[in-house]
């Protein structure tokens, strides 16, 4: 007796919260129809690329339903280990992209830090101003600029001749042994102001009167900076560092591209790059998924160790 | 009077060496971020023939509108650019809309299927099928060669969603409250309502996604590679510079012929190629005086977020 009672109005319950599901469904039609499309977008721009890792598994061949393919394993992961391309590229990637951390971290910084020095408003809004523009300018705009700069009548190397670091004009594009510096150096051109933002808005979050409290105990301009204000943005360094480095691994393809020739591809190739040629231009989709899919792992762990990373030191998650 | 001569001798004082240099730093800055884009603005300007001879500076040496008239006269170029305008203008307008769409829905905190959609699309900051698996899938949806390659697959940017729903979050809930009292649905909440209230972040957005349209050209070398119908201003140029590449070994020579593997492309003089940098860019720089300070909140917005 006591037990059917008992399932009845468990049955009862179900058909309650049904009808409150729908209800609610109901109610909120508008939400489910203003979000659901997107999750079929989702699913179909996003998750379908996802499931086609599978494919670095098989012998992929196109035009064969899914369940046919011949499942190999990690067979072409063996492969791209043995590719003797593949070192080359690592090597290409991981200097890249140090060069670039390096260079595109510090010199922001003291970019902010020399920025804020400077009373004049008005001046520093217009360097500061200038110094964005590069960054909303495409890469392709910035490959065709750097290589007429870099030309041989170019100014860069009108500068170096005139200063006598060269005798004559040089063709710098074309070395093995400039690129990653070429590079590096036109990435710093572009991005050096945009990064400094950062920088300059924690400066600014600084109080005043740390400032005020250490003139008043005799400190100089250069004390100011190294006791204050460094220690001031050295939250916001953390944190852009352990970004940058979960993203060590995504130096791109873009400017290697725009900005090589047939001079410095083996010093030219990247991750990214290897990834295109191997897969798109000489048709082999799944080896080239193999890679892409080896990168996209290694990044992750990156990405989740530099979070664990800024966890342990700062007391701080950013994910 | 003495007040005066205080002052004066302060003002002295605060500008020490090191300001000197600080100061001739900044301008310095300034002039290399400049110059280069003078230097090209010049040679675009310049005789093709006189280029040659080199040394162009800051000003064209032989006055010449030709490059410009020859990319101006240019039909393929001509439809280019409407390309890149056309992608840059739907692009900008249909991935807002429906950003801040799915953004709204995010911030609704009733909202049934608020956490998994959030989840799910959050998953995606994270980790991508990659280069290759994307090119498969639009070459399966029939994108190729197909203009709506511009604009689905990057509708949406969960990055931007995040930052609109924050911003939504900031806005005072009683308003929609109210506003549901008076009879409102969720469609008019969010048009009526929520959409104008988000202006400021909006277009902000608007800004950045018009940018990334316009200033993108690797899509067009992936999927509309050889269709003319459907280049862009950026791939143009992006082919002018790749034509010219092979050049770089022998640059006394600017008018050697590409490579075989290359017809189709003809070199291009360098008055040519800059001119087209010019027009290419000109775009950004002419709204970008008036938007910068956008630009720069933007920055902070999402700086906030983190």
């Amino acid at each position: 007796m006591q037990k059917a009672v008992l399932a009845t109005s468990r049955f009862d319950k179900c058909v309650l919260n049904l009808r409150n599901l729908c209800k609610l469904f109901h109610k909120q039609r508008y939400l489910v129809l203003m979000s659901f499309p997107f999750v079929i977008w989702l699913i179909i721009f996003s998750y379908i690329p996802l499931w086609g890792w599978t494919m670095a598994f098989q012998e992929y061949k196109p035009g064969i339903p899914f369940t046919e393919q011949k499942w190999i394993g990690l067979k072409y992961f063996m492969m791209m280990f043995k590719d003797p391309d593949f070192y080359n590229v690592i090597r290409n990637t991981l200097a890249m992209s140090i060069m670039s951390f390096v260079v595109g971290f510090t010199m922001p910084i003291i970019l902010a830090l020399l920025l804020n020095e400077i009373l004049n408003g008005k001046f520093r809004r217009s360097i500061q101003t200038i110094s964005y523009l590069p960054h909303f300018v495409s890469w392709v705009v910035v490959a065709s600029i750097a290589k007429e700069m870099l030309s041989l009548d170019g100014p860069i190397n009108q500068v170096l001749v005139h200063s006598g670091i060269f005798k004559e004009t040089q063709l710098l594009l074309a070395k093995p042994e400039l690129f990653w510096i070429n590079l590096t150096l036109i990435g710093l051109w572009k991005e050096i102001g945009w990064s400094s933002i950062i920088f300059f808005a924690a400066i600014s979050g600084i109080p005043q009167e740390y400032y005020e409290a250490a003139t008043m105990d005799g400190a100089g301009r250069f004390k100011k900076m190294l006791h204050i204000t460094l220690p001031g943005i050295m939250p916001t360094v953390t944190v852009m560092m352990i970004m940058g480095l979960g993203g060590i691994l995504n130096t791109g393809f873009e400017s290697q591209l725009l900005m090589r020739n047939d001079l410095v591809r083996d010093v030219s190739d990247t991750l990214d790059l290897y990834v295109l040629n191997a897969g798109l231009n000489s048709g082999r989709f799944a080896f080239g998924t193999a890679v892409g899919m080896f990168k996209s792992l290694v990044s992750l762990i990156l990405v989740f160790g530099a979070n664990n990373l800024s966890g342990k030191i700062m007391k701080y998650k950013i994910i | 009077m003495i007040n005066l001569k205080i002052k004066k001798i302060d003002l002295f004082k605060k500008i020490d060496l090191f300001d000197v240099f600080n100061y001739l730093g900044m301008i310095t800055l300034a002039i290399i971020t400049l110059y280069p884009f003078l230097n090209v603005l010049a040679i675009s300007l310049n005789d093709t023939t006189d280029t040659i001879r080199g040394g162009i500076t800051f000003y064209p040496r032989v006055l010449t509108f030709a490059s410009y008239k020859e990319i101006l006269t240019n039909k393929n170029l001509i439809n280019s650019f409407e390309v890149s305008v056309l992608r840059t203008v739907i692009g900008t307008s249909t991935s807002l809309i429906c950003t801040a769409m799915l953004a709204y829905t995010f911030s609704r905190k009733d909202y049934f299927a608020r956490k998994f959609v959030t989840i799910i699309f959050v998953i995606t900051m994270y980790v991508s099928g990659g280069m290759i698996p994307s090119y498969m899938l639009i070459r399966s949806l029939g994108l190729f060669h197909n203009f709506n390659v511009y604009i689905l697959p990057g509708l949406i940017g969960v990055f931007n969603v995040i930052v609109i729903r924050s911003y939504i979050d900031g806005l005072p809930y009683e308003i929609q409250e109210s506003a549901t009292i008076d009879g409102a649905n969720d469609l008019t909440l969010f048009f009526r309502i929520v959409l104008p209230l988000c202006t400021p972040v909006l277009s902000v957005i608007a800004l950045f996604t018009a940018v990334g349209h316009w200033n993108s050209w690797f899509d067009t070398y992936l999927y509309c590679n050889g269709d003319k119908m459907l280049s862009t201003l950026q791939f143009e140029l992006q082919r002018i510079l790749q034509s010219t590449a092979t050049l770089s070994g022998n640059e006394q020579n600017p008018y050697k012929l590409a490579d075989p593997n290359m017809q189709h492309i003809e070199v291009s003089p360098k008055s040519v190629q800059m001119a087209m940098t010019i027009i290419v860019t000109l775009p950004i720089l002419l709204v970008y005086p008036a938007v910068q300070n956008y630009f720069v909140k933007g920055i902070t917005l999402g700086a906030v977020k983190n």
